[in-house]
């Protein structure tokens, strides 16, 4: 079976997916998304992407675009351009997670700097400001109050990009100084971690400095954290959920192209190894 | 593997077993650079890309 990893930054995450792959038996190419280009109006193309494709790009855009091209030219793509579509967009995700019965923190999204006021009176203070698309915890601010919130928009507002001149408002929620994040591969969670805070920062971001230790999921998390990978389509994903001390559980994010040095140094499990068995099972299918 | 960092001159090691599109920081100076090519023990290197605001997970 041949398998292509698509990517725009070779990571540890690569390397070690690449390995597992060859280990399996498995060809495996690298291929680098950002030298490619498509006849976009062709009936077909002859380029090659393998039995199946794994999509690594860390540019969501490009992650997204690759996605639908290959699809579009027949190749099985795993996640599928609609998971990264639903994982990439915070809006699109919360609405996905909560018609999907998936506890997850109340949100609204206001249309211009016009309404973003009252729709964070509805929603009540402190509320939290995240980019509708992004990662790593960028950008993300707490308005405790109407004055704060003016600030951050009025900084939005000096951003010549139109999305930036929307917002994604979500209820603060009050939770231990770590999070939970699961990575999910089709009906199984592979791994399972908390994401301990960095010294005075309240994000819980590898990337911010988070460190990890692993843990066995309760029943309840687990059936939490497969039904949100099921909401926003399945595949090789990270489910981040918070513990609200008034609410229990409750799912933030779906992370559609999963990074997992952080939850790999915590884990006996090898991640890479379980993500390649579920790329060949699906493959076969 | 060695190569000269653009940046402060400083040598870079780079794994043997690197492959094209890795990344490999400077100890100096923290510049880091991606993998442009590799073979017969030489590699070349070119500055990383900035991370973009749509990089993440």
């Amino acid at each position: 079976m041949k398998i292509t990893i698509v990517f725009d930054r070779i990571r540890g995450e690569e390397k070690w997916l690449v390995q597992e792959a060859k280990r399996a038996g498995c060809t495996a190419e690298l291929l680098d998304g950002r030298m490619l280009y498509f006849e976009a109006t062709a009936k077909k193309t002859k380029q090659e992407f393998g039995d199946v494709v794994l999509q690594r790009c860390i540019s969501y855009y490009r992650s997204l675009f690759l996605a639908r091209i290959m699809e579009h030219f027949g190749a099985f793509v795993i996640n599928s351009s609609k998971v990264s579509e639903t994982c990439g967009n915070k809006l699109v995700s919360s609405m996905v997670l909560a018609k999907a019965g998936v506890p997850t923190p109340k949100t609204f999204v206001a249309m211009s700097s016009e309404a973003v006021d009252e729709a964070a009176e509805k929603l009540g203070y402190p509320v939290v400001l995240k980019p509708f698309v992004g990662s790593w915890g960028r950008m993300i601010s707490i308005a405790k109050d109407a004055q704060t919130l003016d600030t951050i928009v009025e900084l939005r507002e000096s951003i010549p990009n139109p999305i930036e001149h929307m917002y994604y408002l979500q209820d603060f929620i009050d939770r231990p100084p770590r999070d939970i994040r699961a990575i999910v591969a089709g009906d199984e969670i592979i791994a399972t971690v908390y994401r301990h805070a960095a010294a005075n920062e309240w994000r819980t971001n590898v990337a911010r400095g988070a460190t990890t230790s692993a843990f066995k999921p309760d029943k309840e998390l687990t059936e939490i954290v497969l039904k949100a990978a099921h909401a926003v389509g399945g595949g090789i994903l990270g489910v981040d959920v918070m513990e609200s001390k008034a609410e229990g559980y409750m799912v933030h994010e779906v992370n559609n192209t999963v990074e997992f040095k952080g939850a790999q140094a915590a884990s006996q499990t090898k991640i890479a190894k379980k993500m390649i068995e579920y790329v060949i099972r699906s493959a076969k299918r | 593997m060695i190569a000269k960092c653009e940046e402060c001159d400083a040598d870079i090691i780079v794994p043997d077993d690197a492959i094209v599109g890795e990344i490999v920081q400077c100890k100096e100076c923290q510049s880091e650079y991606e993998v442009a090519s590799v073979g017969d023990g030489k590699v070349t290197l070119k500055p990383a890309e900035v991370a973009e605001e749509d990089w993440g997970e």
